[in-house]
């Protein structure tokens, strides 16, 4: 340590050819991204959670059902098997991506690495494009695989399950008997599954927007927690039918039409409709940070 | 080289840098000196585009650090102990800025024996000490082999060791031919490293010069006399061109006088002639770390006004504190 090692490199150190370089900056994120065991844990608690809530949701509703018990949730996995099977674990599993996506910016924040990172990109704009690319690459996989294995999940345990229905027709008491059949040939249903995985990706940059906008782990997971969770689903409670559009054009209630294989009554837009609000949303949020990122002092 | 001007920063009300004007030339080390607070972090983050320059502007070889194209390959930058994530390991933090510029991943090896953390480079930074923290910083600096290095208060938290490496490698890579600037608020520090200094206080520029030059403006050389006849000496003193100024007698001891203007020896024999018995004779080098104290002391005085203080006369003025004239 005493001795003065020579500085300079020992081999002449490449010319960087102008077209490598957002992809030097893919490479970089995907560096960091790996090089923290907040990801890790994140994704596992994600898997975990989405997998282990759908199995144990499904399979108690059912068993509720069997024992004659009917409730809401009983009557909804007989109606929209598809909705609940998809709902129930990545409903809660989404809230891991919602908090790996704030804290994959900022943890830069809170810990001084983004001034790191600005100082080799001094540019700016291409550290958050570069980072939500590497980012929505990571959650489209983790996400796909995740909402199959929920599907099929919960396809092996309601497939050939029989229910008996009661109806009043015509004041008499009719009783009929239901076999629950659920396939991704169904109308809809490779569409919603698929659709889980984008939703979860979309939410994921939604998420490291409002990180980078708000630029504190505890406020911007609260902040999107609570939009996800409680400020997007109360919106719903507004009167009136212009409180139904706002409801509808909210970004995550937009987003999750993507996850249900046949729409709801009412609806006021379709699948895609609603992915494209909530990709639209999302987009806004990103532009809003990098806007912001110019010109904060870092 | 780094050049600023008029580069200005204010946060709210406050003045973080004030008009402030100064070039960094290649080939030496120039030490940027002022006391906490004086707005060298600032001027330096100014410098490298993370903060925004109310006005002026600042450029490194004539172009702006936003505008760089691979700003490492140009430009090393330390600026504060641990801007890592503590998760990840050294390692991967130098990886990351490596492929951002496109330097080989054999480059990070290098750098990570230059500052001698070869050993821990894959454990996480968490467990890394304050100097272990600067030597990352020092060796993502180095990273690009840059031209040009920026270093806010690169000793801080090293020992004894480790400051005397931090010191021969500015040295060595100014020898090089590099442009080293390198902040500090330790004069003595200071003193021993850089070649040229650029001294601020209250976000104003105070000084700009050689060391050599700063130290001789800023020793103050008085000497001290002790006399039981001090009333006369001062006289005798005064008639052969010495400025005296009575010091406050001390614990009932004889009375004391400070000199400028004549040195020891001569003194001396101007008390011989005159038969006057000394108690004390004694040459005065005031501390460097005293007069830049003093230096700086006075640069929030002068900090208080609106127009711009003229540095060279701030510095004349103030690099020989008032008592002795």
């Amino acid at each position: 340590m005493t001795a003065v090692s020579p500085p300079a490199p020992a081999t002449a150190l490449p010319a960087h050819r102008r077209r490598l370089r957002f992809g030097g900056l893919l490479l970089a994120e995907w560096t960091k991204i790996r090089s923290v065991r907040s990801t890790l844990w994140t994704l596992i608690i994600f898997v975990i959670v989405s997998l282990g809530l759908t199995g144990l949701f499904t399979w108690l509703t059912l068993n509720a059902l069997s024992n004659g018990r009917r409730g809401n949730a009983a009557s909804s996995i007989v109606t929209d098997p598809v909705g609940f099977i998809l709902g129930t674990g990545l409903g809660l599993g989404q809230l891991a991506i919602c908090v790996l996506g704030v804290l994959v910016i900022t943890s830069e924040y809170s810990t001084g690495a983004i001034r790191s990172a600005l100082l080799a990109v001094p540019r700016r704009y291409p550290v958050i494009l570069a980072k939500g690319l590497v980012f929505a690459a990571l959650v489209i996989v983790v996400g796909e695989i995740v909402a199959f294995l929920s599907f099929f999940i919960g396809t092996a345990l309601v497939n050939g399950h029989v229910v008996t229905l009661h109806g009043h027709i015509a004041g008499r008491v009719v009783s009929v008997q239901h076999t629950i059949t659920v396939s991704l040939s169904q109308p809809g249903v490779l569409r919603a599954v698929v659709g889980s995985g984008l939703y979860l990706t979309v939410l994921g940059l939604f998420a490291l927007a409002i990180g980078a906008l708000i630029r504190h782990t505890a406020g911007a997971v609260t902040a999107v927690i609570g939009m996800v969770l409680v400020i997007f689903p109360l919106a719903g409670l507004l009167p009136d039918s212009w409180g139904a559009h706002v409801h509808a054009y909210l970004p995550t209630v937009a987003g999750q039409l993507i996850t249900a294989d046949k729409p709801a009554s009412g609806q006021l837009l379709s699948a895609w409709q609603g992915f494209g609000v909530f990709c639209a949303w999302t987009v806004l949020l990103l532009a809003a940070a990098i806007v912001l990122l110019q010109r904060r002092d870092a | 080289m780094i050049e600023a001007q008029d580069l200005t920063k204010r946060y709210g009300d406050k003045l973080a840098v004030d008009h402030l004007s100064f070039q960094v030339q290649p080939g030496r080390v120039t030490g940027f000196l002022g006391p906490n607070g004086a707005g060298k972090s600032t001027t330096m983050r100014l410098v490298l585009g993370l903060d925004r320059p109310a006005e002026g502007r600042a450029t490194i070889g004539g172009r702006a650090y936003a505008d760089l194209a691979d700003p490492l390959r140009t430009v090393g930058a330390l600026l504060e102990a641990k801007a890592m994530h503590p998760g990840r390991s050294a390692r991967n933090h130098l990886l990351f800025l490596a492929q951002t510029q496109g330097l080989p991943s054999r480059r990070v090896d290098e750098v990570l024996d230059l500052v001698g953390l070869g050993d821990v480079a894959r454990k996480r930074t968490r467990g890394y000490s304050l100097g272990m923290g600067q030597r990352v910083g020092i060796a993502a600096a180095m990273l690009g082999d840059p031209a040009v290095l920026l270093l806010d208060e690169p000793v801080n938290g090293l020992d004894p060791e480790g400051i005397l490496w931090v010191r021969n490698l500015m040295k060595q890579l100014a020898t090089d031919g590099r442009t080293i600037f390198v902040s500090s608020h330790l004069m003595n520090e200071m003193a021993v490293t850089a070649d040229h200094l650029i001294v601020i206080g209250k976000g104003r520029l105070i000084a700009d010069c050689s060391t050599q030059e700063f130290i001789e403006r800023s020793s103050d050389k008085s000497v001290l006399v002790r006399s039981p006849d001090a009333g006369r000496l001062a006289d005798l003193l005064a008639a052969e061109g010495g400025k005296v100024t009575p010091e406050d007698p001390t614990d009932g001891r004889a009375e004391a006088l400070s000199v400028t203007g004549l040195d020891a020896p001569r003194i001396g024999e101007i008390a011989a002639a005159g038969r006057i018995v000394l108690h004390e004779l004694t040459p005065q080098l005031a501390s460097l770390e005293e007069a830049f104290m003093e230096l700086t002391a006075g640069s929030v005085e002068y900090g208080g006004g609106g127009a711009p203080a003229a540095p060279r006369q701030t510095t004349a003025s103030a690099a020989h504190p008032g008592s002795h004239q």
